[in-house]
């Protein structure tokens, strides 16, 4: 289960690098989202895939699971949501002020009319 | 285990003030004397930490009353102590500065919350002793830093503010990476609890390597380290002045120090392959920035470039983590922070005064203003390091401790660049100062009483702290000892026990 999530992660992570190496804005904050996901799974996996255990460290519970990983990515996932939203608005603003939302054209020293 | 609110303040009076800010709506005066007043509060609060902690020793707040690998612990040794007073001095006296030069545009769409917001990040990610927690004050000093990179909505900010957040959403994906890693390595994310059970294991973990190298892509990207300064000289270029006061003084800086704890606590282990790394990625840092500060005659560029040089002597002294080495990058990191704030101040008096950011059309401006004309040589020299100002302290014991280690090339590297610091500076002010006089009638009525005091203040505050170097030793000793010694800044986990 834990190799199938890895791959998974790094399946994610490889298409979040081809969506960020596009010259559209658009494009690569999709690209930031996904690979947020796919850290996110990865950290998941770090605290072990384990089904059916109590997230509870008792002396009669042996096989217990680790719940920080989740209270972790909780925190990861909020902040990279308000990444994307303002990411998103900015992307907005700036396809109205520069007119393009072709990176290759975002370069240089513009200046305001 | 108590909880003690001390500790707190650097982190609540920030965060508290931006919140009042935002609740008494859009009045620039109102937010002008709110900001100041806590800025005030930020300097007191952090002069009586740097007394507690020094008559006291490391001070922790465990949040909650959780005890301490379990919970999230507050630590505040002395270097942290140190770095939060200096972020509150910059603090003020930038606020103080912003009053004539950010426009009433700005103030009135929140800029001093931002401020505020940031700099709650910003001592967070000093104190926290939880690598999880420094991870979420970078995010809110990262994201107070997205909104001030951009406010104003001008071209160049949208563009470049757009590079800078892409470039630093992508090193905090990394940085959650790394500590998934870490995580599943050692089992535990308080800094000390960690640094403790790796020095109790016995064989050797090729993976915390790996581990090193993820954390040094994450925090030599925030802190511009060769190869990942790149973002640097475009993104800090677009915002108005004091914005980038804040970002070259103190962002950089909180990356550097981030170097320093992970890789004084965390990577000892093979410190032939991480910390080799780091000393040669810092040497080419230094050139890099000095074949830049060399190219430019643009005031704002020179000056930007400047700031990477400094990132690179940093990180030799924190390389070499010795006791002269750590002691040299303690003081070069303080007296970095407070004369970058002094130069970028000064100089962005006169890009108001002038308009011009191209020193080559400047020219005999001392007759105009003679004390900012003498006040920028000053900080020149100092940022230099010529003796007695405060920068030749940090490289003394830099410098010192690459020889004692057979680094000579290092030693070397740091040397020369204090020249090329020292020219790339100095001609800014012999063409902006001297030569032929430029029209004078071209030059902007400006308000400038209360720049010129935040700018003289703080190049003040730097000749003193260079002439008080042998006063304030104990203290910067003692901040050297929790990188140089892990043990001593993870001894606290034992007490608790």
């Amino acid at each position: 289960m834990e190799i199938i999530t890895i791959v998974l992660a790094g399946i994610l992570i490889g298409s979040a690098v081809y969506l960020m190496l596009s010259k559209s804005v658009i494009r690569i904050i999709i690209g930031t989202a996904v690979m947020s996901h796919g850290v996110h799974l990865m950290f998941l996996t770090m605290g072990q895939l384990k089904r059916g255990n109590i997230p509870v460290l008792d002396d009669d519970v042996s096989n217990y699971a680790d719940p920080l990983p989740q209270a972790l990515i909780l925190t990861a996932i909020v902040i990279a949501f308000a990444l994307t939203a303002y990411t998103l608005v900015l992307a907005l603003r700036s396809y109205r002020e520069l007119g393009t939302d072709n990176v290759e054209e975002m370069k240089g020293v513009p200046h305001d009319d | 285990m108590t909880t003690n609110i001390l500790p707190l303040l650097p982190i609540m009076i920030p965060f508290f003030s931006g919140i009042i800010m935002l609740f008494v709506g859009k009045r620039p005066i109102a937010h002008r004397v709110i900001a100041a007043i806590s800025g005030l509060l930020l300097i007191f609060s952090a002069l009586w930490l740097i007394i507690e902690v020094y008559q006291n020793g490391t001070m922790v707040t465990f949040l909650g009353n959780w005890a301490a690998p379990f919970g999230i612990s507050l630590v505040i040794d002395m270097a942290a102590a140190l770095l939060v007073t200096t972020t509150a001095i910059i603090t003020f006296f930038t606020i103080i500065y912003s009053f004539q030069t950010i426009g009433i545009e700005r103030e009135n769409y929140y800029y001093y919350v931002m401020i505020m917001f940031m700099i709650t990040g910003i001592n967070g990610a000093f104190s926290t002793g939880d690598i999880f927690n420094m991870f979420v004050f970078f995010e809110v000093f990262l994201l107070a830093s997205y909104v001030l990179i951009t406010l104003g909505g001008t071209k160049i900010q949208l563009q470049e503010g757009f590079k800078y957040i892409v470039v630093n959403i992508i090193s905090s994906n990394f940085f959650v990476l790394g500590l998934a890693y870490l995580y599943s390595v050692t089992g535990s994310l308080n800094m000390a609890d960690i640094s403790n059970k790796l020095a109790g294991f016995d064989g050797s973990f090729s993976i915390m390597s790996l581990v090193a190298v993820v954390f040094l892509f994450v925090f030599a990207t925030k802190a511009g380290v060769f190869p990942l300064y790149f973002w640097l000289p475009g993104s800090y270029y677009a915002p108005p002045m004091p914005v980038l006061i804040l970002f070259g003084a103190l962002l950089t800086k909180v990356g550097v120090y981030a170097i320093a704890r992970t890789y004084s606590l965390f990577f000892m282990d093979n410190t032939a392959f991480t910390h080799q790394m780091l000393l040669f990625l810092a040497l080419i840092t230094i050139v890099m920035g000095c074949i830049g500060a060399l190219s430019f005659s643009d005031m704002k560029k020179v000056i930007i470039y400047n700031i990477i040089i400094a990132v690179g002597i940093i990180l030799v002294g924190i390389a070499m983590m010795d006791e002269s080495g750590m002691l040299g990058a303690m003081y070069y990191l303080i007296h970095d922070m407070i004369i970058k704030a002094a130069l970028f101040m000064l100089v962005g008096f006169l890009i108001y005064r002038t308009g011009q950011t191209n020193a080559d059309r400047l020219g005999g401006l001392i007759k105009e203003h003679p004390v900012v004309g003498w006040m920028f040589f000053l900080a020149a020299l100092a940022l230099a390091g010529v003796p007695p100002l405060s920068g030749f302290y940090g490289k003394l014991f830099i410098v010192q401790s690459t020889f004692e280690n057979g680094q000579y090339v290092a030693g070397i590297i740091v040397l020369a660049s204090s020249l090329v610091v020292l020219y790339s500076v100095v001609s800014l002010f012999i063409k902006a100062f001297w030569g032929e006089d430029m029209d004078f009638t071209t030059l902007r009525p400006v308000k400038s009483d209360k720049i010129l005091f935040a700018s003289i203040a703080m190049v003040i505050v730097s000749i003193a702290f260079g002439l008080a170097a042998d006063v304030l030793y104990p203290l910067f000793e003692m901040a050297a000892q929790s990188f140089y010694d892990p043990s001593s800044y993870s001894e606290y986990i034992t007490e608790v026990e």
